[in-house]
C-alpha cells in the first residue's frame, strides 16, 4: 500500500517534470504565456509530489518493512528510529529520491520568485531544472526503485522487482542488513544532505545561465539574480566538505581529516570551480569583462556536480565512500555527456553576442589579479581531475592500475595553494582599473613587514621547515591585510559618522556584505591554513604494544595503558574499549578511551580514537590491536596533531563569513526615507 | 590526455582576437580533448559494469610459478577441465571451501581435471601455513603483480572459474562453494562442453 | 612589457617549486630490531588494495597486518626501503606504491601538471596582452570589415538623408 503510493508519486513527479520541461519550451517558442504558467505550476507541484514519495520511504524504513529490498538493505531491527529515518539517504535509491526532493524544493523556490523583470528567462529556467529533475527521477523510476520488493522465484532464486514476477511469491526477511557502520556517525548523517544541498543549488545558477544563452541576453542579469543561490550552494558544499573531514577525523581512525580519496576530490572539484566563478563574476559585474569565461565556469561547475555524483554512484572508481556498483552508470554517463556538450555548443553559438569590453589597464589591477586567481583555481582543478582520472587511463593503456596518493596531490597543489594565499594577501590592496605597481608597493610594504614578524619569530624559536615558514608568512600576510582592510573601512566610517569603532565595524560589513563577508571568509581560510600546515608538517606519531601499566611516550606526552574491557551492545556491536591515562610534561591530564567497535552483522571493525583536544594540539590515540585471551597486551597508535583544531575553527569562521555575504540585503529604500535615516546618527 | 579547462581558456583567448585558422585548430583540440575524456570515462564505466570474465568467454591464459618451485602453464592444459581458484590466507570465507576443493581435487584427479590455486595479495609464510592446515595438494602459487586476477576481472575473494576442455569458461562461482556437490556439478558442466 | 615579464617570472618560480618538491625524496636509516614505527614509516608509503585508498600503516584488515609483518621480517634482514618497495611491486603490482612509479605512461602524471601550468600561463599572458591594446585600435579593428551588412545599411540610410 505505502509502497504503491510512493511509487505512484515518483512516476507522477517524473511525468510532471517531463511535462513542465516540454510545456515551458513549447510555450516559449510559440509565445504562449498560459503554457509557461502551466509549466511553472507543474514545477511547483513536483516538490509536494516527491515529498510524498520521500515520506513513503521513511514510513517503510521506520515501519521495518523488510519485504522492501531497500529497507532490508539499509536498516535493521537494532537501529534506533532516528537512524532509520536518516537511512533515507543511506543507500542508492533512497538518496536519489532525496536528491530529487532537494532539487524540486530549490526549483519551486525559484518558481515562486518575482519574475517581472526576467519573464523571458523563466521558461528556460524551468526547462533546465525540470530536465535535470526528470533525469534523476528516471533513475529511481526505472532502475534503482526504492519501493521494489523481494520475491522468491519458483526456481528458488531471489529477485527484486516492483511488480510481482510470474509465479513468484513475496518474502520478508525477519531482519535487515542495517546501515553501513561508517555512516552511523552524526557527522556522516548530516554530511551527505549538506553536500547534496550544495550540489543541487548549483543547478539554479546554471539554469539561469543557460536561459540567458537561449534567449540571447548578454547582460549580467543572470549573475545578479543567482548571486545568492551561488553563495548558498557554495556554503553548503563547504559545510559538507568540512563536516566530511570532521567525520573522517572522528571515525575513520587514521589520524587525518582528508585522504585525497577520489570521492572526496569529486566533491571538492565543483567547489573549486564554484569558487573561481564567485570571484570572476565580480569582474563581470564591475567591468563587463569575462562573459565567456563566466559561462564556461558555471557550465564546468554544473558538469562537475554531475560528474561527482556519477563517480560516487557508478562504481567507476572504488573508494570508501562509493555506493555499490549500479546499473545507473550508463544513464549518468549519457546525461553528463549530453548536457556538457550541449551547453558548450549553446555557448559557442552565442559566442559573438557575449563579446564584452575586455580591457586590462594594469597588471596589478584588481581584475588582473582576479584573472590570476581564476588561473590558479583552474590549475588546481585540472591537477585533481588528472589525479582522479589517471588510474583509469593507466589501466586502459597498460593493463595495470596505479595509486595516485596524497603525496602526489600535496606536492603538486601545495605551491598552487600558496600562490592563492599570496593573491589573497595582495588583491584586497589593489584597485579596479588603472592601478600602478608603485601605488601597490606603497600599500603593501607595511603589511609585508609586519607579517614577516611571524616567520622570523618561528625561525628564532627553532622552526626549520621552509614550507611551513613560507606558509605561515603567507597566512600572516593575508591576516594582516584583511584586518587592515577592516580597520581602514571602520575608521573611515568613524571619522565620517562619528560612530564608535565596533558600531562602525558592524555597519561597514552590513553596507557591503559581499565584500566584508568575503574578507571574513579569507580570515577563515587563514585559520584553516594555520591548522593544515600545522598537522601536515608537524604531525608526529608512534606505535607500541603495551602490557598493562606500560607506557608509551610521544613528545611531551606519555600515555599509560590501564586496561581493556569488552562488551556487547544491543545494537549488535562487540566493543573493545581500552583505558589509558595521559600525562603531559609529567602532569596527569585525564583518561582516554580509544576503542574498536566490531559490527557483528556487517563483519566490519571501526576504530574510534580517544582524543584529548586543546586549541594548540590534539593527542589522538587509536587502539589497533589487543590480545584476545589474556587482554593483557594491547597495541596503540598515537598521533600528536598540532593546531588541528584551527581547521575546525577556521571552518566555522569561513561558514560565518559566507552567511554574512549571502544574507539578504534589505530592499533598496526609497530615496527620501534613506536621506532621513542618514540624518539620524548625526542627531544622536 | 588534454585538460579541457586549458583549451577552454585558449578558446576565450582566440575568441577575443578572432584568428580564423587558429580558432579552428583550438576548436578541434577542445572537442578532441572532451571526447577523449568522455571515452576514458566510458571505458571506466564499461569496466565497472563488467563482472568477472563470464561463462562462454575465452579463459585468459597464464603461467603460474607455484610455491614448491614448479610451473603451471594453462596453454598446455587445453583439452582438460581446469579449475582456477582465487584465495588468500586472510580470507575467512576461503576457509569454508578449502576442504571441499581439496576433496574435489582428489576425486577428479584420475579423470584428468586440473586444479590450480592462485594466492591473491597474500604473504608467503601465511599462505604456506594455510595450505598446510587444509592439506592442499594441488598446485598453488602467488598471483604475481595481481595480473591474473586482473585478467579474470576478479572482484571479491574467493572466486572460482571452471574452464572447459575447449579453453572457454564453463562456470563461475562468486564467493565460496558451500558443498562438494556444487563443485562436482560445475565440473560435470565443464566436461560436457 | 617589462612589468608583465616580472609577472611571468613569478609564475615560473611556482613551476620550479612544483618540480623540485616532486623530485626530492626521503631516505631512512635502518636498525637491527625493527620497531613498529620503523615498519609504519615504510607502510605509510604503501597501499594494500584490500583497503581502498587507505595507507597500509593504518589499514585494519588481516591482509594488511600480514603485509606489515612481512615488512618487519624484511627490515630485520636488513632490507632497504627501496628493496622492500621493489619486492611489494613485484609481488602485487604497481598499485601498491603511494605514487605512480616514474616509468612509461606514468611520466604523464608528473609531466602534465607543469606542462599545463606553463601552457596555461602562456595562454593567459596572451589573453591579457591582447586586452591591453589601447581601445582606439580595438575600435578600428572592429569597424574595419566593410562588408558588414548592418553598417552598409546604416551608411546608405545616411547618404540618402544627406
Amino acid at each position: 500500500m505505502i509502497e504503491g503510493i510512493g511509487y505512484a508519486a515518483l512516476v507522477l513527479s517524473f511525468v510532471l517534470a517531463l511535462y513542465g520541461a516540454g510545456a515551458a519550451a513549447y510555450g516559449a517558442r510559440r509565445g504562449r504565456p498560459q503554457l509557461i504558467e502551466s509549466a511553472r505550476r507543474a514545477m511547483l507541484l513536483s516538490w509536494p509530489m516527491i515529498s510524498v514519495a520521500a515520506l513513503a520511504i521513511i514510513a517503510l524504513l521506520v515501519g521495518g518493512r523488510y519485504d522492501i529490498a531497500y529497507v532490508a538493505k539499509v536498516t535493521s531491527n537494532a537501529m534506533p528510529p532516528y537512524l532509520k529515518v536518516t537511512a533515507l539517504w543511506g543507500g542508492q535509491g533512497g538518496s536519489l529520491v532525496f536528491w530529487s526532493w532537494l532539487l524540486a524544493a530549490f526549483a519551486s523556490a525559484v518558481g515562486l520568485r518575482k519574475w517581472d523583470r526576467d519573464r523571458d528567462l523563466l521558461p528556460w529556467v524551468i526547462v533546465v531544472s525540470m530536465v535535470t529533475l526528470a533525469f534523476f527521477l528516471s533513475l529511481v523510476v526505472f532502475v534503482e526503485n526504492p519501493f521494489s520488493r523481494i520475491w522468491l522465484t519458483p526456481e528458488g532464486g531471489q529477485i527484486t522487482a516492483f511488480f510481482r514476477p510470474e509465479g513468484a511469491r513475496a518474502v520478508a526477511p525477519p531482519d535487515g542488513q542495517g546501515l553501513n557502520p561508517l555512516l552511523r556517525h552524526p557527522g556522516m548523517i548530516i554530511h551527505p544532505p549538506l553536500l547534496y544541498l550544495g550540489f543541487v543549488a548549483f543547478v539554479i545558477p546554471y539554469a539561469f545561465a543557460m536561459a540567458a544563452l537561449v534567449v540571447g541576453r548578454s547582460d549580467d542579469r543572470w549573475i545578479r539574480v543567482t548571486r545568492r543561490w551561488t553563495l548558498v550552494a557554495w556554503l553548503f558544499l563547504a559545510l559538507g566538505l568540512i563536516l566530511g573531514g570532521r567525520w573522517a577525523y572522528d571515525v575513520l581512525g587514521w589520524g587525518g581529516y582528508w585522504g585525497w580519496d577520489p570521492v572526496e576530490i569529486a566533491a571538492f572539484m565543483p567547489w573549486l570551480a564554484g569558487t573561481a566563478f564567485l570571484h570572476s563574476v565580480m569582474v563581470q559585474e564591475k567591468k563587463g569583462m569575462l562573459k565567456h569565461w563566466n559561462m564556461l565556469l558555471i557550465i564546468l561547475t554544473y558538469s562537475l556536480v554531475l560528474f561527482g555524483t556519477f563517480l560516487t554512484r557508478s562504481g567507476v572508481l572504488s573508494s570508501v565512500h562509493a555506493f555499490a556498483q549500479s546499473a545507473i552508470g550508463p544513464m549518468f554517463f549519457a546525461f553528463i555527456g549530453i548536457s556538457f556538450i550541449g551547453s558548450l555548443w549553446l555557448l559557442l553559438k552565442r559566442w559573438d553576442d557575449l563579446r564584452g569590453v575586455n580591457q586590462i589597464d594594469s597588471m596589478v589591477s584588481r581584475e588582473a589579479l582576479f584573472l590570476l586567481n581564476n588561473f590558479l583555481f583552474i590549475m588546481i582543478l585540472a591537477v585533481l581531475f588528472l589525479g582522479v582520472i589517471f588510474p583509469l587511463a593507466s589501466e586502459l593503456f597498460t593493463g595495470q592500475t596505479v595509486t595516485v596518493g596524497p603525496e602526489w596531490y600535496e606536492r603538486i597543489t601545495g605551491p598552487l595553494f600558496a600562490g592563492l594565499l599570496l593573491l589573497m594577501g595582495v588583491a584586497p590592496l589593489s584597485a579596479y582599473g588603472s592601478s600602478s605597481w608603485r601605488a601597490l608597493r606603497k600599500q603593501l610594504w607595511l603589511p609585508v613587514a609586519i607579517s614577516l614578524v611571524v616567520p622570523a619569530t618561528l625561525l628564532i624559536t627553532g622552526m626549520r621547515s621552509a614550507a611551513a615558514l613560507l606558509g605561515y608568512w603567507l597566512a600572516a600576510l593575508v591576516a594582516v591585510v584583511t584586518l587592515y582592510e577592516f580597520w581602514r573601512g571602520a575608521s573611515a566610517r568613524r571619522r565620517r559618522h562619528g560612530e564608535r569603532f565596533p558600531v562602525a565595524l558592524v555597519r561597514l560589513a552590513g553596507r557591503n556584505r559581499r565584500r566584508y563577508g568575503g574578507y571574513v571568509i579569507h580570515l577563515g581560510v587563514v585559520l584553516m591554513a594555520f591548522g593544515i600546515i600545522g598537522i601536515e608538517i608537524f604531525q608526529t606519531e608512534t606505535q607500541g604494544t603495551l602490557g598493562r601499566g606500560d607506557q608509551l611516550t610521544l613528545g611531551r606526552y606519555v600515555m599509560v595503558y590501564e586496561g581493556l574491557t569488552r562488551f556487547n551492545t544491543p545494537d549488535g556491536r562487540d566493543i573493545s574499549r581500552a583505558e589509558v591515562s595521559v600525562f603531559k610534561d609529567g602532569r596527569s591530564v585525564g583518561k582516554l578511551f580509544p576503542r574498536q567497535d566490531f559490527y557483528l552483522a556487517q563483519n566490519q571493525p571501526m576504530t574510534i580514537p580517544g582524543v584529548r583536544s586543546t586549541l594548540e594540539e590534539d593527542f589522538y590515540v587509536l587502539l589497533v590491536g589487543w590480545e584476545p585471551i589474556g587482554q593483557d597486551g594491547a597495541t596503540f597508535k598515537v598521533y600528536h596533531n598540532p593546531l588541528v583544531n584551527f581547521v575546525w575553527l577556521g571552518g566555522t569562521v569561513f561558514i560565518l563569513g559566507t552567511l554574512v555575504a549571502a544574507w539578504p540585503e534589505r530592499e533598496p529604500e526609497p530615496l527620501r526615507r534613506r536621506a532621513h535615516a542618514q540624518a539620524l546618527p548625526a542627531g544622536d | 590526455m588534454a585538460d579541457p579547462e586549458e583549451e577552454a581558456i585558449a578558446k576565450v583567448d582566440r575568441g577575443g582576437t578572432a584568428k580564423p585558422t587558429g580558432r579552428r585548430w583550438v576548436t578541434i583540440v577542445v572537442w578532441g580533448g572532451l571526447l577523449g575524456m568522455l571515452g576514458l570515462l566510458g571505458f571506466g564505466l564499461v569496466r565497472a559494469q563488467q563482472g568477472p570474465v563470464g561463462v562462454g568467454a575465452e579463459a585468459p591464459e597464464f603461467t603460474l610459478n607455484t610455491f614448491d618451485g614448479g610451473q603451471v602453464n594453462t596453454a598446455d592444459l587445453i583439452g582438460k577441465v581446469l579449475v582456477v581458484n582465487f584465495w588468500a590466507s586472510w580470507c575467512k570465507p576461503c576457509e569454508q571451501e578449502a576442504p571441499e576443493l581439496e576433496m574435489a581435487h582428489r576425486m577428479y584427479k584420475s579423470e584428468g581435471v586440473v586444479f590450480v590455486g592462485l594466492d591473491y595479495l597474500d604473504t608467503e609464510a601465511e599462505a604456506l601455513a594455510y595450505l598446510d592446515r587444509f592439506d592442499i595438494t594441488y598446485p598453488n602459487g602467488p598471483d604475481l603483480g595481481s595480473l591474473v586476477s586482473q585478467a579474470y576481472r576478479m572482484r571479491g575473494i574467493p572466486e572460482t572459474f571452471i574452464v572447459g576442455p575447449d579453453g572457454r569458461i564453463a562456470a563461475v562461482q562468486i564467493g565460496p562453494y558451500s558443498s562438494l556437490d556444487e563443485i562436482a556439478a560445475h565440473i560435470e558442466q565443464a566436461k560436457a562442453q | 612589457m617589462r612589468r608583465y615579464s616580472g609577472w611571468l617570472v613569478g609564475l615560473l618560480l611556482v613551476v620550479v617549486a612544483i618540480v623540485t618538491t616532486m623530485v626530492t625524496g626521503t631516505a631512512l636509516a635502518q636498525d637491527e630490531q625493527p620497531s613498529d614505527d620503523e615498519v609504519n614509516a615504510i607502510a605509510k608509503r604503501l597501499y594494500c588494495p584490500v583497503c581502498e585508498n587507505v595507507p597500509l600503516d593504518v589499514c585494519p584488515t588481516q591482509a594488511c597486518k600480514q603485509w606489515r609483518d612481512t615488512i618487519r621480517g624484511q627490515l630485520a634482514q636488513g632490507w632497504s626501503q627501496e628493496q622492500i618497495e621493489q619486492y611489494f611491486v613485484s609481488q602485487y603490482g604497481d598499485r601498491v606504491l603511494a605514487t605512480p612509479p616514474v616509468t612509461g605512461l606514468n611520466w604523464l602524471v608528473y609531466l602534465l601538471p607543469p606542462v599545463a601550468f606553463i601552457a596555461g600561463a602562456v595562454i593567459l599572458a596572451g589573453v591579457v596582452r591582447s586586452w591591453r591594446q589601447p581601445p582606439v585600435s580595438a575600435i578600428e579593428s572592429i569597424s574595419e570589415p566593410a562588408d558588414d551588412p548592418y553598417l552598409e545599411r546604416v551608411e546608405e540610410e545616411l547618404r540618402r538623408r544627406g
